[in-house]
Parts: C-alpha cells; sequence; structure tokens
C-alpha cells in the first residue's frame, strides 16, 4: 500500500498566485489539488492588487506603463504574462469577488488608473484594483480627512498618519476612539470581530460621531469587519453620514485575510482541493519532467502525481528560494535552476538597504510561456518568477493575480494538449 | 538546554528561530480569538520559548489555556512546530505546579471504559445526574456541562472477537481506540464491515489507549508508557509484511500514532512506534486512496439527506485534506455542506474542564452557528470528541462520515 493520489494538476503553494492558478484550473474542468505548506502572504499584504505603481516614477495608468515596461524589459514577469491577460485576469477577479463568500463587499478599479490611496504611516500608495472600502481614501477627494485611531490597537497611529498626509497636501486631523478591549492590546483582526457586530458597530458609530466635524470623510485602520465588511462599511457609512474608509495596517491584514477566503472559495466552489500543512518535501522525475512531488502527512509521505505543476511557493521571503551560507541560492521545493543571480565578483547587496538590491531579481529560470527551465511539466507564478522587484515597483500582486492566471489557461491547454495526443 | 532533551526536542526548539513574527498563526488560533486568557500562539510559544531555560522554572502560565488543537504549526508558512513547542511548554508547566486529580483521571480512557462498561447503566445515570455533575465540578474541576459520553455498555473488542469475517482478502489492521472500545463500538462494526466490502480481511489486535488524552494535559511520562505499549502491541501485525497497514477511525489517535507521539514526546528513536507511524493510516484517507487506484467499491445507494460536515482540527493536521468530503461526494443524493469555522472547542478534554469549558463554548460557537444555518439534519465528523461536542453545541446528532458510506452501501 503506497499513499498516491493523481489529479489533472498539482499547484504548489497557496498565496494568491497559487489560489489563483488553482481556481482557474478547476474552473476549466480539471481535477486539482493546492497544496501548501502553509497559508501565504495573503494575511500580511494590503489586500489590494497593485498591478505597477512605480516606473520608477509614480504611475497613474498601469495600462500605459506597463506597454513600455514590457517593451524595454524582456524579461519582467508581466512581459511574459502580457497585457491582455493582466486585463482579462482583473476581470476575472472582479467577477470572483461578486461570486464569493463575502456579499456587498466589492473591489473596484481600472487597468487604465491607479488609486491614490494613504498607507499607514499616511505616505500615498498607487493601487490599481481596491476594496471598495478603501476607495474614499484617494488623496483626489476634495473633503479633508479624519484618521481615527484607538489605543486598543497598539501598531496604529493616527497622529503621524494625519501628519505625513498633511505634509503630502491633504488636509488631515486625528482622533482616538476609547475602545475596550480585556487584554492589554488587540490586533485589527479581534477589532475586525468586533465590527461584524452591529450593536457594537452602533455604539462605536455613536462615539465616533461626536468627535467629527462637518465635512470630514473618515479613515480607519482596516478593520472594519471579519465576516461582513461590506455591511460593516456599508452601515458605518450610513450611521456616520459621510464617507468612511479603511487604511491598511500591519499585519494581520484583515482585507488580506478576506482575499483569502475569496479565493479560497472560489478553489473550493470549482471542486478544486486545498491541503494546507502539507510541505512538498520530494520530486520524482522522468526525463525533463517532474512525475509526482511527495507531500509530508505525517508517519508516511503522500505521493502527487500529475501531468502538470504549478509552482507558486513564493521567493525569498517565504523561503521557497534561498541563499545559503556558502552564498549559493537554490530554489528548494523542486530544486530548479535560477536566473538573475549575481556572478560570484559581483556585489550581492548594496549598502543602501532600499536601493535595487542585485539578489532581488532572483527568481526560476523561465521561458516565454513561464515553463521552468528544465522542467518541462512546471509552470510558475508570483514571486517564484525574477526580474521583478515588487516592492518597488508595487507589482507584487498583479504579477502574483495574473501569472496565476497564466499559467492556469497554460497548464489547462498543456493537459489538453496531452489529453489529445493520447487520443 | 536541559538535561533531558532530546535531539528532537532540540530539533522543535530550533524551529522557532524560523519564526519571523508575521502574525498567521494568532489569525487561525480558535483560543486566543475568544478569550484574552491565552495570548496566542505567537506568544506562548516561539516568544515566550526563548525565557524556558532548561530546568529553571517557567515563567510563562498562560500556555495551560492553549487547547493543543495544532491549527497554528499547519498555518505556519515557515513550518516553525509551535503547537508542539507549546505542549512541551504545558509539560514543564505541569511538572513544576503539580497535575490535579482531575488530570489524572480523565485522562485515562481505558481506566475509565473497563469500569464504566459493566456498570453502564449506574455510570451513565451518575454522568447525566445534574447534582452529582456540579459535585463533580466543585471537588475535581470537572465542569458540570462538559459533553460526557454515554458508555456503550459492551466493548467493541467482544463483537470483534465474536465473529467470523472472511478468510481470505487483503490483511488490514484495526486499530479502534477507546471511543469505539467504549463508546461507540457501532463505529467499529460499520469500519470492519465497509473494509470486509472492500476485500479487506481485517485483523483487530489486543489494544489499549495511544496516551493522547495524558500527552494534551502535560503528563509526557505517562503518555510514553501508554503509547509505547500501544505501539508493542501493533507492531508484529505489520513487521512481517510491508503491504499491511493499520487504519483507524479515531482522528486523533492515528494523528498521535502517525505523528504526535514522535514529535511532541520525543519517541522518534523507538523502532517499533516508527514502524507504527510510518504504516497507519486515517479511514478517510485509506478510502480516498483505494478510490484513486480505481480498488473503492462505489455500490453507493441514494441517501437523501442533508449533512454538514466539519473536519475535526486533529484531522487537518494529518495534512492529507479532507478526504471525507471526497468521499461523501461519491454518494447519490447526498446534499453535503462543508463548515469554514476552525474548530468546535472540545479539544479532547479540555472543554471538560471546569476552567475551560466557558472557552471552549466560546471557540465551537462560530461552528454551531454555521451548523444551524445550513440546515443540515445530522453532522459529519471524524474525531468522536468533537462529534459529542457539537452535539452539545447544536442538539443535533453528530456521525463520522464512514457512517454515510455504510448507508450508502447498505450493509
Amino acid at each position: 500500500m503506497r499513499g498516491e493520489l493523481h489529479y489533472d494538476a498539482v499547484v504548489i503553494g497557496a498565496g494568491t498566485a497559487g489560489l489563483v492558478a488553482g481556481a482557474r484550473l478547476a474552473e476549466s474542468g480539471a481535477h486539482v489539488c493546492v497544496l501548501a505548506k502553509g497559508i501565504g502572504s495573503t494575511h500580511l499584504a494590503p489586500g489590494t492588487i497593485d498591478v505597477l505603481g512605480y516606473a520608477p516614477d509614480r504611475v497613474a495608468s498601469p495600462r500605459e506603463a506597463l506597454s513600455e515596461l514590457v517593451a524595454a524589459r524582456p524579461d519582467h514577469p508581466y512581459a511574459l504574462i502580457g497585457l491582455d491577460t493582466v486585463d482579462h485576469a482583473l476581470a476575472w477577479f472582479e467577477s470572483c469577488v461578486g461570486a464569493g463568500p463575502l456579499a456587498g463587499y466589492r473591489y473596484v478599479g481600472r487597468f487604465e488608473h491607479n488609486h491614490l490611496l494613504p498607507t499607514a504611516v499616511g505616505a500615498l500608495r498607487p493601487s490599481t484594483l481596491v476594496p471598495e472600502t478603501m476607495v474614499a481614501g484617494d488623496a483626489s477627494a476634495p473633503e479633508p480627512v479624519c484618521v481615527v485611531g484607538s489605543r486598543a490597537l497598539r501598531d496604529f497611529h493616527p497622529a503621524l498618519c494625519a501628519a505625513n498626509l498633511t505634509r503630502a497636501g491633504i488636509a488631515a486631523r486625528a482622533v482616538e476612539v476609547d475602545i475596550d478591549v480585556s487584554r492589554a492590546d488587540e490586533n485589527a483582526l479581534g477589532l475586525a470581530r468586533r465590527f461584524d457586530d452591529p450593536a457594537w458597530r452602533a455604539g462605536f458609530a455613536a462615539r465616533l460621531a461626536l468627535k467629527l466635524q462637518a465635512d470630514e470623510r473618515v479613515g480607519l485602520p482596516a478593520m472594519l469587519g471579519a465576516r461582513d465588511p461590506g455591511g460593516a462599511w456599508s452601515d458605518l457609512e450610513h450611521r456616520l453620514g459621510r464617507r468612511v474608509f479603511e487604511i491598511p495596517t500591519l499585519p494581520p491584514s484583515v482585507p488580506g485575510m478576506r482575499l483569502y477566503e475569496i479565493l479560497r472559495s472560489a478553489l473550493r466552489r470549482a471542486g478544486g482541493r486545498l491541503i494546507l500543512g502539507a510541505e512538498v518535501v520530494d520530486a520524482e522525475r522522468s526525463g525533463s519532467r517532474v512525475s509526482a512531488v511527495l507531500a509530508r502527512t505525517g508517519g508516511h509521505d503522500t505521493r502527487y502525481a500529475a501531468p502538470s505543476f504549478v509552482l507558486a511557493a513564493g521567493g525569498f521571503a517565504s523561503g521557497a528560494i534561498e541563499l545559503d551560507s556558502r552564498w549559493i541560492t537554490h530554489e528548494r521545493v523542486l530544486g530548479l535552476p535560477l536566473r538573475g543571480v549575481p556572478a560570484p565578483e559581483q556585489p550581492r547587496f548594496l549598502g543602501d538597504y532600499l536601493a535595487e538590491q542585485p539578489m532581488s531579481r532572483v527568481g526560476v529560470a523561465v521561458d516565454g510561456d513561464l515553463r521552468a527551465e528544465g522542467a518541462d511539466n512546471v509552470l510558475v507564478a508570483g514571486a517564484a518568477l525574477g526580474g521583478a522587484v515588487p516592492w518597488r515597483e508595487l507589482s507584487g500582486e498583479g504579477i502574483a493575480l495574473a501569472s496565476g492566471f497564466r499559467v492556469a489557461e497554460l497548464a489547462g491547454a498543456g493537459a489538453a494538449a496531452t489529453t489529445g495526443a493520447a487520443a | 538546554m536541559s538535561s533531558t532533551s532530546t535531539p528532537i526536542d532540540d530539533l522543535l526548539r530550533g524551529s522557532l528561530d524560523h519564526c519571523v513574527k508575521c502574525t498567521i498563526c494568532e489569525t487561525q488560533c480558535p483560543v486566543s480569538n475568544v478569550t484574552p486568557l491565552f495570548p496566542g500562539p505567537k506568544y506562548a510559544g516561539p516568544q515566550a520559548e526563548r525565557y524556558r531555560v532548561g530546568d529553571e522554572p517557567s515563567v510563562e502560565w498562560s500556555v495551560d489555556y492553549c487547547s493543543g488543537c495544532g491549527i497554528c504549526s499547519q498555518a505556519c508558512p515557515q513550518g516553525v512546530k509551535i503547537a508542539e513547542i507549546n505542549a512541551q511548554a504545558r509539560h514543564k508547566l505541569k511538572r513544576q505546579n503539580g497535575i490535579p486529580l482531575r488530570d489524572r483521571i480523565i485522562t485515562r480512557p481505558t481506566w475509565l471504559g473497563r469500569a464504566g462498561t459493566p456498570v453502564a447503566p449506574l455510570a451513565n445515570f451518575t454522568l447525566g445526574f445534574k447534582p452529582l455533575r456540579a459535585l463533580g465540578e466543585k471537588t475535581l474541576g470537572v465542569h458540570r456541562n462538559g459533553p460526557a459520553p454515554k458508555f456503550a455498555g459492551r466493548r467493541f473488542s467482544k463483537w470483534a472477537r465474536g465473529r467470523s469475517g472472511p478468510v481470505s482478502g487483503r490483511r488490514i489492521v484495526y486499530f479502534h481506540g477507546c471511543g469505539t472500545e467504549y463508546y461507540e463500538p457501532w463505529e467499529g462494526q460499520k469500519v470492519v464491515e465497509i473494509l470486509e466490502h472492500n476485500g479487506f480481511r481485517v485483523e483487530v489486535p489486543k489494544q489499549d489507549c495511544c496516551g493522547l488524552p495524558l500527552q494534551s494535559s502535560g503528563l509526557f511520562d505517562d503518555a510514553r508508557k501508554v503509547v509505547l505499549r500501544l505501539a508493542r502491541a501493533l507492531a508484529p501485525h505489520v513487521r512481517e509484511d510491508p503491504e499491511t497497514i493499520i487504519v483507524g477511525n479515531a482522528t486523533s489517535c492515528t494523528l498521535m500514532l502517525k505523528r504526535e507521539a514522535r514529535e511532541i514526546l520525543g519517541l522518534e528513536d523507538d523502532l517499533d512506534l516508527k514502524l507504527v507511524s510510518e504504516r497507519t493510516y486515517d479511514i478517510c484517507e485509506l478510502l480516498l486512496l483505494l478510490h484513486d487506484r480505481g480498488e473503492l467499491k462505489t455500490d453507493f445507494k441514494p441517501v437523501s439527506e442533508r449533512v454538514a460536515y466539519h473536519a475535526p482540527c486533529q484531522q487537518q493536521g494529518h495534512y492529507i485534506g479532507k478526504p471525507a468530503l471526497e468521499l461523501l461526494a461519491l454518494i447519490p443524493g447526498l446534499e453535503v455542506t462543508e463548515m469554514n469555522a476552525r474548530c468546535c472547542g472540545i479539544a479532547g478534554t479540555y472543554g471538560l474542564k471546569a476552567e475551560k469549558y466557558d472557552i471552549a463554548m466560546a471557540v465551537g460557537a462560530e461552528l454551531f452557528g454555521q451548523v444551524r444555518d445550513s440546515g443540515a439534519s445530522t453532522v459529519a465528523c471524524d474525531s468522536e470528541t468533537c462529534r459529542w461536542q457539537i452535539t452539545h453545541g447544536t442538539g443535533l446528532g453528530s456521525v463520522h462520515p464512514i457512517d454515510f458510506l455504510h448507508r450508502a452501501y447498505g450493509l
């Protein structure tokens, strides 16, 4: 007896890229399994889909800026994905939110336009497709901003946020509202659960209303509901009689958790499986193809065999790509070749922390169809792709969404071709 | 490091250096989300562990409120063994502060079962009699409303010994656990009949508790003795033939054999336990593997019923997804809704303890609400203590998923 399961496609990684790839493959009728060591970056990121924020100047229209970027940088992930795919992926995602588990929660945005939204420190961040609950924070809105915080949430400093917004030319001030918590402090998720409760919300709104001035819009840390954010946000706007917006927080990110729920349920609705905790520990190869991966299941490992695999396990941040103590870089899941690694005599890091670090462009070597070098049936999506610098470009979620979408098209076509050849 | 540390202790403890404080475990912890008494897995685990030095007194007490559900370890993207670190910390705390009599009693299902079975009517009356339960709460600290199972009054192993199964077929070893032995012998009968229907010849070795209740209450020395006794009992049945496996329907007990005893109790080097660990399968895991090979009979008759399925935390700890859902989907007419709440709250014996009962019920509230909203008439769940808790919290009947397979087979 051997623990062995067969799928049409196995996806490794449950971040945005992996879940999108899994959901799209399942929607195309494939029997899909998503294996992940743990939960991915969704719970840490702001939950917005940032397509392209800087190139290197601040981008107003991602579509226009991307056409220039892919022309100049044929090795950039977006050049391999293609602009039409980005467009289709954004449209699919919006519909996915609509059909998802969070009734009344929507994403708003267009490929041709970046919103300019405040961060927790009051910087302005360009972002393409964002939760409707954040839109009123846009820098172009005329009303002055009242940034609301609470001592219960220690990681959010409304005065700092308001001061920096003011410096950026947006009239802003800060107020604090008392929230009674039974522990020393609470994170955004703990508070979001309270906002799910209409009675609690009403009490909060009544206390906050006393502190507001007539024409202000209200910025709150992103904690307006975990289970019913659409309802909580619109109820708060109604009660306060003004526009209200969420500002992304330090982790845990409540909008990021909502994004995870939306994608996870899209995968489940389409019949895909998700197995958390199943770390891929080994792979079996036959020639230039991966025939199966082994995942840790306690006691014995389980073998997952498939004609096609998607690697969406992330990059350095998730540990899927590592730089070891002998200065050698590895892709740890399938042992795939990397590209973009600085030559031995070249500098790997620069003294300026926020500079474009040479190591930052490292990724799994792929061809024009996102196929891993040396593994014909492995497609690569998300942060495992090299050639981008997501934290400078503000492109991480856009690349994750669009590459996840694209590899599902390619893997589906590949599987169909295999089946066709067999028939 | 403590003089008692073993390589596996060091491995668990070493994993805390991979913690990047991302808080993903904190978003998943069912306990810290409902009570300030437990500040969360990251705080009590990778952070507080740095202050637990060798045999010096523990400085952090909240870890006693960790229920040991293991969701944190499953969610951690960096592979930190959070739940396992916390289990060891709980053991250290118990060693330091002494073990309440209650924890010595309710962690012994074999003793309780042997004592209760011959006098089942009286024992069941006692467990259901409110004044006595109130007394039990005052004197022992077992909550008066904690969901206590009913003794069946007969033992599964007696049924198994008294019947003659098929003489041919693939050998398989059945580990039934204490829940089936003393409280729900009919579940074991269904497992045996389903396996026989699929061409297996089922062997039921003499067996006792796996030690999980002792382990989760921090009584490690006793837990080691108990699980090794079980390993000695099961290993000889699979040693000779590499094709023979052990299957169990008590999902938390099979997890104990597969992984937890080796990792948490530091028994990585025991060869019998290693063999048993490698060969043990959860019943739904096995049936799905068979289905994948085209070897599971699918002569299912329609069952028209609406069922809510909850995958218990310990089942999720097998890292095999939710095979029960795939199996239930094979039954025509059965309408299955997947629950999306993390935990029912009971965590073995956690929710029976007087000081933790309210926390367990608060943890379960989300699941109970989802079950009620689903409109299901029955709940399917792989773990017996979770089923008792779900029935306690919802008033609905709850069964192991294999119950539906058994019915659909018409056995």
